[in-house]
């Protein structure tokens, strides 16, 4: 035990900052995109045919984009899609990823984004016709309608869903280890590797991610008590 | 004045409305009364657009609608402008405190000023005795009380017509009494109100004018008195099935 708490003092200053250099950015700026993607398509598969042939057409072709997107992000799993990402596309000269950052980033943004339009889906389609129609009488247009009453109230609803994909997120970071990225995991392996310290190193990294995820946790908690009181 | 003429709402397997043409006088008090399922809502939803009528002309005011051919999303706004509308069900913004409700559509809307849109609102609140719930939300309302922020939310627009789709019926009698009481008042004030109710008792006292709707056909259109001493047959056996 007294082992394990000098392991401890020693080396959790360095996995700290590599959580605060990779593990929190990852997950932060790969949230913040993820979910943009997630409400974009959301909007896309709960919107209605509008009576412009064109702009119908138009819907469709983007119902079944957004539809196919969501279906592969959530039948693959998230390591191959890094590899595919990371390895394959550059070797197949597509280059559009050079960097494992853009690389990781991308892989996870779009993997939140299909879950999380999954719950943000749900959340919309739980907001009640009566609440539409009253936001239309009052003359409001479409947009209108969603930005100032069907979009917030869908926001609470949807925070235990998307609390859980952060949680999920911040620790499926550790996949960036596989594409070279030294984050939190990758670095915890390298120094195991040296001092042999095998499970104390790996039961220190743990500890660390769950201290990150409870915070995260009660954070939820109070969020959802907060907006609690806006409830039916 | 509001006129609809041959108005006919079509569903795949019923005609809510067949070919109906009445009209609803301003700065008067108009009840739609008929049997469940008869197409009250939907003629009440039709002249505020938000059902589209199949097809049929829709005058409102200075505007003239051909509902055969597609409308605009500018001739809906323009139509909708008129009007305010109270829904059966409980219809606040539960996201809203009761003081956001009423400055959301003017705000957002109209492009009112926020402390204008507050000082109405506050204004309005006063009027109808109702300062105390200004900072509460939807849920920690009764339904009485809801439903009199609904109208009051209505009312900040400043519609030309408020229209209200059995506001009452999903009440106890107390607090029915409650909203029928704020109804009684705006009808004393000349505001221009089309409301469906199945309260026979409010419709005799308040209403200016009577529209009977029976299995989408208007049934009678008229004097309030004259429609509570037909002699009709079908009026007289759904006046017979009313409780007063
Ligand atoms: N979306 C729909 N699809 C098919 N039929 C519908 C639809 N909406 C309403 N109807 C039918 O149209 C008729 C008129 O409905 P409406 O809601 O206007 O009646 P109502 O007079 O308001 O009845 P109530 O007093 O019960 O509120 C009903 O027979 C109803 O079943
Ligand atoms: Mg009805």
């Amino acid at each position: 035990m007294t082992d394990f708490i000098d392991l401890a003092i020693k080396y959790l200053p360095r996995l700290l900052v590599a959580a605060f250099q990779y593990t929190l950015p990852l997950t932060a700026i790969s949230f913040f995109f993820g979910i943009i993607f997630a409400i974009m398509t959301a909007l896309i598969r709960v919107a209605k045919a509008p009576q412009n042939e064109w702009a119908d057409a138009a819907l469709k072709i983007l119902k079944g984009v957004a539809a196919t997107y969501v279906w592969f992000f959530r039948s693959t799993p998230m390591l191959v899609q890094l590899f595919i990402v990371f390895y394959g596309l550059p070797n197949a000269h597509i280059a559009l990823f050079q960097s494992a950052w853009v690389s990781a980033i991308t892989v996870f943004s779009l993997n939140t984004g299909a879950y999380a339009s999954e719950s943000i889906r749900a959340a919309i389609s739980s907001v009640s016709e009566v609440q539409k129609q009253a936001a239309e009488s009052l003359g409001m247009t479409t947009t209108q309608v969603y930005l100032y009453v069907v979009l917030p109230q869908a926001a609470r609803i949807s925070i235990p869903p998307l609390s859980n994909s952060l949680i999920s997120l911040l620790k499926d970071t550790s996949l960036a280890s596989v594409i070279t990225i030294v984050e939190m995991f990758y670095l915890s392996q390298q120094i195991a590797a040296t001092n042999y310290k095998v499970l104390s190193m790996y039961i220190l990294v743990a500890m660390v991610y769950a201290l990150f995820t409870s915070i995260l946790s009660i954070g939820q908690h109070y969020l959802e008590k907060y907006t609690s009181r806006f409830a039916q | 004045m509001i006129k609809v003429e041959n108005l006919s709402k079509k569903y795949p397997d019923k005609n809510a409305l067949d070919d109906i043409s009445v009209t609803f006088p301003a700065e008067e008090t108009t009840a739609i009364v008929g049997p469940s399922g008869s197409g009250k809502s939907t003629l009440l939803h039709s002249l505020n657009l938000l059902e589209r009528p199949t097809s049929g002309r829709l005058i409102v005011d200075e505007l003239d609608l051909n509902l055969d051919k597609t409308l605009t999303k500018a001739q809906v706004l323009d139509v909708r402008k008129h009007f305010g509308m109270v829904f059966q069900e409980k219809a606040l913004f539960t996201h809203l405190t009761v003081l956001k409700n009423l400055t959301e559509g003017p705000t957002k809307v109209k492009k009112i000023s926020q402390d204008q849109a507050l000082e109405k609102a506050h204004a309005l609140l006063k009027q109808f005795n109702m300062e105390e719930l200004a900072n509460r939300y939807p849920y920690q309302l009764s339904g009485g009380q809801q439903q009199r922020v609904a109208i009051l939310r209505a009312l900040a627009m400043e519609p030309q017509y408020l229209l209200l789709d059995e506001p009452t019926s999903a009440l106890d009698p107390e607090l029915e009494a409650q909203v029928l009481r704020v109804l009684r008042e705006l009808a004393q004030k000349e505001t221009s109100m089309i409301i469906v109710t199945h309260n026979m008792a409010f419709a005799q006292q308040v209403a200016d004018k009577i529209v009977f709707i029976d299995n989408g056909h208007v049934g009678y259109d008229g004097k309030t008195e004259d429609f509570f001493h037909s002699t009709d047959p079908r009026i007289k056996q759904f006046l017979g099935a009313m409780t007063f």
